[in-house]
């Protein structure tokens, strides 16, 4: 019998990271990821790990860059506002090739926002966020199961990759109750003979993203340029669930995707045949699968609680002659099944009547 | 004949690309001389603020981690906390530790971690052409400030080692000075302490060292050698202003 | 060999050494090396007067001076 237990999302996700493995947090409070730091403040110590409340984000995200340089796996959290405190320590670790996670429990805003759920940071996350040249592997969980299940994957991409992974997550994912299947990552460990543990045996080592030298930077720029597209190549991730002869594709992430399969169903029930796309990685996105289903579908809606940013996304990815509609819900508010019924329905009318 | 001086083991033999005048290289041998002293260099790691002082890892024969502006405490607390056995210092100038990073090194200091830190007052920005630093002095012109720095209009200079020693987690907290043998002298035994404070797990070691920066002053070597001892001695007083037992 | 060794070809004279000697042994010459600079050079003929001190290899801010002192037979 294996363990299923009845976790919150953010609690779910804090064990994945203690499954994976990970036994440094550094983290500062913000609603509504505070659950994590809170769990972890016991949790963490109880398992021999070391959690620090630090004084800002800013200090957290450089803790992370140092005992990630020391050759560890190690974690913070946060929401918006804290995140965007973040970017320049993420850039550096980017440039600098060091793995962490770094969870987002996006609340909205811009500026102080709110506290309820939004899809408000997708662009943040998966458009660089800080300076430079590089990008976050972006995952996208939706439910509880995948909080602690893409949490130890997470820390796998990272070590993989050299780059910091970023866990896309909301303020309904972090509070919701949900049964979990608590299993043991096969294997924990990646070597890091590049890690900082001070020069006995070998030679001394940097960690640096300095490029001053004619010409270093370039080539740095193309190496990291190189790791993505294999990153793409590798690990994209997605949930495709289509009927024959779907009419139209529903695309969506996150928390939004459970509401969008509840109208899915809805739709089937009704006799509409549906194709639901769930990217999982955000970054890379999954542009192979969207040209795909948007080639043979002709018709897509996304559905995304911000007002359209992995929309854009989703047109780069369309097939040419594909329709990409978006419905927009931001600020908190949530889009009911019924209303992504209507919307479908409303585009497929538009298509009828148009022939 | 015996060799009566020679240089540290650690510090690498390159040639040294800072201004003539410059202390670093006298900062990074007071480091480096350290570090054989102790025999340390195997489980020694530096951690590199931004400024002239990043070019660490050129100079020393040691593991060095770079880290974005102000934030190397926070780095140095990453790194000690994952190996609590290695020997971290940070390495940091006046923009670096007492502008952008104060946040860093007083909580840093505050939570005790166990770690050195080693600060290169210089009274300007030095990589950046010479701005107005949090250390600058009254009347000094700087790009940032060229009627010269006006404390009612640009606030006044930090002592940040007086400050640093208040805090409870601060175990050694030392301003020294490399312009006279005399001063050079004292700020070698001063550096020595501090890794020996960090050794023997006393809590945050910190040696605030009052350097020269010849370009940036608009001044030549020797000059800049006396401003230090006229003008930046007097206001910023050399000691030791904490040191636990 | 001499008491105070200066790496001349690295030298960026800045005169700390020359204001260091007690004795005034270390003078900034008028030969330009390849960092183009006038490097410093220690007075070989007034060498007895060299107590090897150190101090001028203390103050060099590049460390590139060495100073080795003459044993005296017990």
């Amino acid at each position: 019998m294996e363990d299923r237990v009845m976790l919150k999302g953010s609690v779910a996700l804090a064990e994945g990271a203690l499954a994976a493995g990970c036994r440094y947090y550094f983290g500062y409070p913000i609603t509504p990821q505070n659950d994590i730091p809170e769990y972890l403040s016991m949790h963490m110590r109880d398992r021999g790990g070391v959690f620090i409340q630090a004084e800002s984000e800013i200090a957290s995200i450089n803790m992370l860059l140092g005992a990630a340089a020391a050759g560890a796996r190690t974690m913070t959290s946060s929401s918006g506002p804290g995140i965007s405190l973040m970017q320049e320590g993420l850039s550096y670790m980017a440039g600098s090739e060091l793995p962490c996670v770094v969870v987002n429990i996006t609340r909205s805003g811009p500026g102080l926002g709110g506290i309820s759920a939004t899809q408000g940071d997708y662009n943040q996350a998966t458009c660089g966020g800080g300076h430079g040249d590089y990008s976050l592997i972006v995952l996208a969980p939706s439910s509880v199961q995948e909080m602690y299940d893409l949490a130890i994957k997470a820390f796998e991409l990272a070590d993989k990759y050299r780059n910091p992974a970023m866990i896309l997550g909301d303020a309904i994912l972090g509070q919701m109750k949900e049964p979990v299947l608590l299993v043991e990552p096969k294997s924990l460990s990646y070597e890091k003979p590049w890690a900082l543990t001070g020069a006995k045996g070998r030679k001394p080592q940097r960690v640096k993203s300095l490029y001053l030298q004619d010409g270093d930077m370039e080539v740095h720029n193309l190496k990291l340029a190189a790791k993505y597209r294999r990153l793409a190549e590798e690990d994209t991730m997605v949930e495709v669930d289509m009927d024959d002869g779907a009419e139209i594709a529903v695309v969506a992430f996150g928390s939004c995707a459970r509401i969008v399969i509840s109208a899915v169903d809805a739709a089937r029930e009704e006799g509409m045949r549906v194709a639901y796309v769930r990217p999982i990685t955000l970054f890379p996105f999954p542009s192979a699968a969207i040209r795909d289903v948007s080639s043979r579908v002709g018709k897509v809606l996304t559905v995304e609680m911000n007002t359209g940013q992995m929309v854009r996304d989703v047109r780069l990815a369309a097939a040419p002659g594909s329709e990409v509609h978006l419905l927009a819900k931001p600020g908190g508010a949530l889009p009911t099944p019924q209303l992504i019924l209507e919307e479908m329905k409303k585009l497929l009318r538009q298509g009828a009547e148009s022939k | 004949m015996k060799q009566v001086f020679k240089r540290p083991e650690t510090l690498i033999k390159t040639t040294n690309h800072f201004c003539p005048g410059c202390h670093h290289g006298t900062a990074h041998r007071l480091i480096a001389e350290a570090i054989d002293l102790f025999q340390i260099s195997d489980s020694t790691v530096g951690v590199a603020g931004v400024g002239c002082g990043v070019f660490l890892y050129d100079y020393l024969a040691l593991d060095v981690c770079e880290a974005p502006h102000g934030r190397a405490p926070a780095v140095a607390t990453g790194l000690k906390r994952v190996h609590p056995e290695n020997i971290v210092f940070t390495y940091q100038g006046d923009g670096d530790l007492a502008a952008i990073g104060m946040s860093e090194i007083i909580h840093t200091a505050n939570r005790g971690e166990n770690i050195t830190v080693i600060f290169i007052n210089n009274c300007v920005y030095g990589m950046t052409g010479g701005q107005m630093a949090p250390t600058t002095l009254s009347g000094q012109k700087t790009t940032t400030s060229p009627q010269g720095r006006d404390y009612a209009y640009d606030g006044y200079p930090i002592r940040m080692t007086e400050m640093l020693a208040a805090l409870d987690g601060v175990a050694f907290a030392a301003r020294v000075a490399v312009n006279k043998p005399a001063t050079l002298n004292k700020a070698g035994q001063a550096v020595n302490k501090a890794f020996e404070m960090q050794i023997n797990k006393m809590g945050l070691s910190f040696v605030e060292i009052l350097s020269a920066c010849p370009t940036n002053w608009g001044m030549t070597p020797s000059e800049s050698l006396r401003r230090i001892e006229a003008e930046m001695i007097p206001f910023y007083p050399l000691g030791i202003f904490k040191e636990k037992k | 060999m001499q008491k105070v060794i200066i790496d001349e070809a690295r030298c960026k004279a800045c005169g700390y050494c020359v204001s260091a000697c007690p004795k005034s042994l270390i003078e900034l010459g008028d030969s330009i090396n390849q960092l183009g600079y006038q490097p410093a050079f220690f007075l070989k003929e007034r060498e007895d007067e060299c107590t090897s001190c150190a101090l001028c290899a203390q103050m060099c801010p590049d460390v590139l001076i060495e100073v080795f002192k003459e044993e005296k037979n017990k």
